[in-house]
């Protein structure tokens, strides 16, 4: 073997090598990145402020409310506080009377849309009629939507704009102030 | 630096410490593996040449040098040691008691741990398992476990293949275990390779110089067990991906039919029924168990079920059921159907379905004037009797309770203690009088009511939890699983011995080496050179002191 | 046979068991008196480990009589698996014997098969039924192998420390002979735990508290006069000691309360006589244990540390971590949950995996590797006694 060729031959090993652990390391390093961002996309399957809000389709019960079904996507242009609530839980009875005192002054611009989670449309239909409400009340008697949106404790107040982005999640009682705050923040700009 | 010529005639790779063939320690390479403060050879690895330890350039070298480094490695083990520790001090988000006060984290720590538990939960620490720093500190230990491993396998492998059975006297004379005899008998050598021979090892003899080795392959036994961990925690990576694995909780109800979730439509499942049994309180040997528990103590949850195939799965059209699989499912006794494994998780006794309610006259001879059925999971808002009455609901309350203000209310969605507020019409009557009923509860609201309620007859059911997974990557964490056993096994239930038998002029130079049970290889030397002249090895370690 | 019949022998089997072993204990040591036990074996110690195999035979009477009985193996609850791990010690410390024939090991290692066994008797001890999430034949091959492993585990630390007895050195005090004497005195303690509850249960001392746990009315019996009552709980017995104060409201778990006051008791009996040995001796107990000490060769203690490592440590791992997953696989529908318990197994295998990398590849020998086993064994008695008694988690049954 020449001198010559010995060089040629230890550089070739050398690069051999290095091409070896680059290709290594890049693949440990995918892996890596591949799993912490799988982690945090499953955090992530909660809907936050910035996603776009799930569509769903749901039979509104409300006899005060025109509307037979409410179909989130159909209400673009519209922003859309959605709400959700049960007849048993006392801080979704507090904000009621809120969400009805602020609904005819922006009905034009933003749907409330109150999903309740009851099991019987009986209750519903009696707590409508104490509370007086007008706004549409979507029945979610299978849960699918609650699973959809991953709701936990009620109330759970979505707020979202025109263009159907979340634009805040609220878990937790509204006060009139806070929910009016909130209302102002999804009105489609004219 | 260039390879390195032995005198032995082998030619090294550089780095090397220890001649790969004879053994002859390679001057100038000693600090390497400490050889030049010690007596006696660090043999790991064979003393041949870690390649990490030769380059240094490129960002990727020092990289991989970072990363094939034992002390790093053990570092990250202490790491992951420590905050496995940390979190374990707390109970985690998932452990917080149901019958918590409130199960909400943010108010949960500080609540019963006071500002110890503020701070546990601002760190994160609540959900440390799942956080991105715990994942990311596992992630690397499985990196370090990669490059440590092909970093020393390569060389160890190319080391144990090249060896000489004719050893330089240096590498002999510092090996832990070592004897030089002056002068021995002609046929001291065949004797002692014969008893070698007897106990399982494999004999080479080049010229005279002897080497008996067995149970190498035990040396292989830490790479394999790698490996095993490698797919474990590619396994890990795997099950985070939705199409590997699935997991949803179902509530069905006694009787009910409901479509399982996650199988977008094509399975459904019914319960038959729930069944929770106890064991026995006056039983013979368990009774004074059960006495001090003061309760029962369960014996088996149950829920009878049936699943069934969605066919012809027509838009709008009800599926044709078929039945595929009637089972019991147990705790410990998971069903199996399709794709899917069903877990007995959870249950909710002592749910209504339905009540039943008498008419009675107030001062007749109690009677029933008529009768009729609420359906508790959809309630009808009036019932028109075939005695004339009309009942109304006016309020329904599936989990009757008085709330702070003394109004009735529902405490849950869920029929556990049903109250009803009946509007009753008697028979061509426009005017209701008001009845209140619920279980223990029949309250006239006026006063002068001159009919009552009362419950005749009720059912009741109980729901039952079921979780539905679906996890391709069980196979992957048992294959992974049973590599590492046979790895740990194989690298420690067998040890690696070499004996080294040189000549000299009329005599014998002898040591022997092995990764652990050095008790043992000395016992078999003593075997092998029993009655022969050949001195006993000594023990020549230098322990810490 | 009635069951009634069988538990008595099992329970009359148990208490031989535990004379035998202490019985055995004195022979082995009278091996460290006997100069020549090196290469010919004393006589001692052949009678020690005669008796040792006689006792775990009587105790393994104990268990398959209690098995019997019960109707499942006695490992459900954490009297009886504490006493298994005694037992596992034993036997571990059995196959030991036979490879290295080392006599002092005996002395060390009934002892504290013997403190275990002692300490489970704070459990309730009666057979108790199975829960459905226990009934399962996973039972007994995920606990046996578990306990069997550590067993193990545990002679490595005896090894281990009568390594450091015999090799640190005495003449100055230092780090090293601080931490060795905090080591012993962690054994007084134990110590202290045996001679209180024994006395106390020698005079049928009993004191019954009522207190409220998970809004429920309990009734828990004090077999040591309450220095710690239970939280919220009112003394029943009239004339018995009235708590100096109540145990703290975070301690959870079934009897916090009565464990946390045995747990003040072993303390302050364990120091007393530690303080005692320390007036009578004059010189730090590992000082005063170390020429007694002097014929045992370190090189093969620390071989045996090591050994029972490497043998310890895949039964571990088989028992703690892969049979463990499976059945929680079968039974909880998920094979891992960090649940405490199964976070202290892991935080026990990432140890002696570390201890086994710092061996193998960084050359902790001897004294180093001597501190490892003793750190591996405190691992695996927090995850015994704190992890139980303190951490709340699917494993608390008993």
């Amino acid at each position: 073997m020449s001198l010559d060729e010995r060089k040629r031959n230890k550089k070739n090993k050398k690069k051999n090598r290095l091409i070896f652990r680059s290709a290594v390391l890049a693949i440990l390093l995918g892996a890596v990145i591949f799993a912490l961002v799988n982690n945090l996309q499953q955090d992530n399957n909660i809907y936050r402020a910035g996603d776009q809000a799930p569509d769903f389709k749901l039979e509104q019960v409300s006899e005060n409310n025109d509307l037979e079904t409410i179909q989130l996507s159909e209400l673009q242009g519209k922003g859309v506080m959605l709400n959700f609530w049960g007849t048993w839980c006392e801080p979704c009875k507090d904000e009621m009377p809120y969400m009805e005192e602020l609904y005819p002054k922006y009905k034009d611009e933003i749907e409330i849309v109150a999903v309740s989670l009851d099991a019987t449309e009986l209750v519903i239909h009696r707590f409508i009629d104490s509370y007086g409400l007008s706004f549409p009340i979507p029945h979610d008697a299978t849960g699918e939507v609650k699973d959809l949106y991953k709701i936990g404790p009620i109330p759970s107040t979505f707020f979202i704009d025109p263009e159907g982005e979340i634009v805040e999640v609220v878990e937790g009682a509204l006060s009139l102030e806070s929910l009016e705050g909130h209302l102002q923040e999804i009105r489609p700009a004219s | 630096m260039n390879k390195i010529k032995c005198e032995c005639g082998h030619v090294n790779p550089e780095g090397t410490v220890l001649c790969e063939a004879c053994g002859k320690p390679i001057e100038g390479n000693q600090h390497i593996d400490g050889n030049d403060e010690k007596k006696l050879l660090n043999m790991r690895y064979e003393g041949s040449a870690r390649r990490s330890q030769t380059y240094n350039k490129s960002i990727i070298d020092k990289t991989w040098g970072f990363f094939s480094s034992v002390k790093v490695g053990v570092w990250l083990i202490v790491l992951a040691l420590i905050a496995s520790a940390l979190g374990s001090i707390l109970p985690q988000e998932m452990y917080i008691p149901a019958d918590a006060p409130s199960r909400d984290p943010a108010i949960f720590y500080e609540e019963r741990y006071g500002v110890f538990g503020l701070i546990f939960y601002q760190l994160g620490f609540h959900n440390l398992y799942s956080s991105w720093w715990y994942m990311l500190l596992i992630a690397l230990i499985g990196v370090s476990l990669v490059i440590c491993s092909i970093d020393r396998f390569v060389p160890l492998y190319k080391a144990l293949k090249k060896q000489k059975a004719k050893r330089h006297s240096t590498f002999l004379r510092r090996q832990r275990l070592f004897s030089e005899t002056e002068s021995i008998n002609e046929n001291d050598l065949d004797t002692v390779k014969e008893r070698l021979k007897k106990q399982r090892y494999k004999v080479r003899d080049e010229d005279g110089h002897i080497l008996a080795e067995k149970g190498r392959f035990s040396r292989w036994g830490p790479y394999v067990n790698h490996i095993g961990l490698i797919i474990i925690l590619l396994a890990a990576i795997l099950r985070m991906t939705p199409i590997m694995y699935l997991d949803e909780y179902i509530w069905i109800r006694e009787g009910e039919q409901l479509v399982i979730p996650g199988t977008e439509g094509q399975f459904y499942i019914e319960n038959e029924q729930f069944l929770l049994e106890n064991h026995d309180p006056n039983d013979e040997v368990f009774g004074e168990a059960i006495e001090m528990e003061g309760e029962m103590i369960a014996s088996n949850y149950q829920t009878d079920l049936i699943i069934y195939e969605a066919k012809n799965d027509v838009a709008g059209a009800d599926p044709d059921l078929e039945k595929i699989v009637e089972d019991e499912l147990r705790m410990n006794h998971p069903v199996k159907f399709d794709r899917y494994t069903l877990y007995q998780s959870g249950y909710q006794l002592n749910e209504f379905s339905n009540m039943s309610f008498d008419i009675v006259e107030e001062d007749g001879d109690g009677e029933a004037l008529g009768t009729f059925t609420v359906d508790l999971s959809s309630p009808e808002t009036s019932y028109e009797l075939d005695s004339g009455f009309q009942v109304e609901v006016s309020q329904y309350f599936p989990d009757f309770y008085m709330d702070e203000d003394g109004n009735p209310a529902s405490e849950t969605n869920f029929p556990r203690n049903p109250g009803f507020v009946f509007l009753v019409y008697p028979p061509e009557s426009d005017t209701a009088e008001v009845s209140f009923i619920g279980i223990g509860r029949n309250i006239d609201a006026t006063g002068d009511n001159n009919y009552s309620l009362s419950i005749n007859d009720f059912d009741m059911r109980a729901a039952s939890g079921i979780t539905v997974r679906v996890d391709y990557t069980l196979p992957f964490f048992g294959l992974g699983a049973a590599i590492f056993m046979i790895g740990v096994i194989q690298g420690m239930y067998w040890q690696h011995r070499r004996i080294w038998l040189r000549p000299t002029s009329d005599g014998v130079m002898l040591a022997a080496h092995t990764n652990k049970n050095w008790h043992g290889v000395q016992k078999d030397i003593e075997k092998a050179i029993d009655g022969t002249k050949i001195n006993m090895v000594e023990d020549q370690q230098e322990l810490d002191e | 046979m009635s069951t009634s019949m069988l538990l008595d022998i099992s329970n009359a089997m148990l208490f031989t068991a535990f004379i035998l072993y202490l019985i055995a204990t004195f022979f082995f040591g009278a091996t460290i008196r006997d100069k020549r036990s090196k290469h010919k074996k004393g006589i001692a110690g052949k009678i020690g480990i005669t008796i040792t195999i006689i006792g775990f035979l009587a105790q393994l009477v104990y268990f398959i009589t209690r098995w019997m009985a019960s109707g499942h193996a006695p490992v459900s609850n954490l009297f009886e698996f504490t006493t298994f791990l005694g037992m596992s010690i034993v036997l571990a410390f059995i196959i030991i014997y036979f490879i290295y024939k080392t006599g002092v090991l005996g002395l060390f290692a009934l002892p504290v098969a013997m403190i275990i066994i002692a300490y489970a008797s704070i459990f309730p001890t009666e057979v108790s039924p199975l829960v459905p999430s226990l009934q399962s034949y996973w039972l007994q091959i995920h606990v046996i192998t578990v306990s069997l492993g550590q067993g193990i585990l545990a002679i490595s630390f005896v090894a281990g420390l009568i390594y450091l007895i015999r090799q640190i050195d005495q003449t100055v005090r230092s780090k090293r002979t601080t931490w060795l004497e905090i080591v012993l005195f962690t054994i007084f303690l134990f110590i202290g735990f045996i001679v209180s509850t024994s006395i106390f249960n020698f005079m049928d001392y009993e004191a019954t508290f009522e207190y409220t746990e998970q809004n429920a009315l309990t009734t828990t019996e004090y077999h040591l006069p309450a220095i710690a009552g239970p939280a919220g709980g009112e003394l029943m017995t009239e004339g018995a000691m009235e708590p100096w104060f109540e145990a703290p409201g975070w301690m959870q778990g079934e009897d916090a309360g009565r464990k946390f006051n045995t747990v003040i008791w072993s303390f302050l009996t364990g120091t007393l006589i530690y303080l005692l040995a320390r007036l009578v001796l004059r010189k730090r107990i590992g000082k005063a244990m170390q020429p007694l000490l002097k014929n045992v060769k370190p090189d093969l203690l620390d071989e045996i540390n090591y050994r029972s490592v490497t043998i310890g440590f895949p039964v571990f791992t088989l028992g703690g971590l892969i049979f463990a997953s499976i059945w929680a696989q079968i039974a909880w529908d998920r094979f891992w949950g960090w649940d405490p318990k199964e976070v202290w197994a892991l935080i026990t295998w990432f140890f002696y995996a570390a201890y086994l990398h710092l061996r193998l590849s960084r050359g902790w020998h001897g004294e180093k590797s001597a501190w490892l086993a003793v750190g591996g064994f405190a691992i695996i008695l927090f995850n015994l006694i704190v992890v139980n008694l303190v951490f709340a988690g699917l494993h608390s049954y008993a």
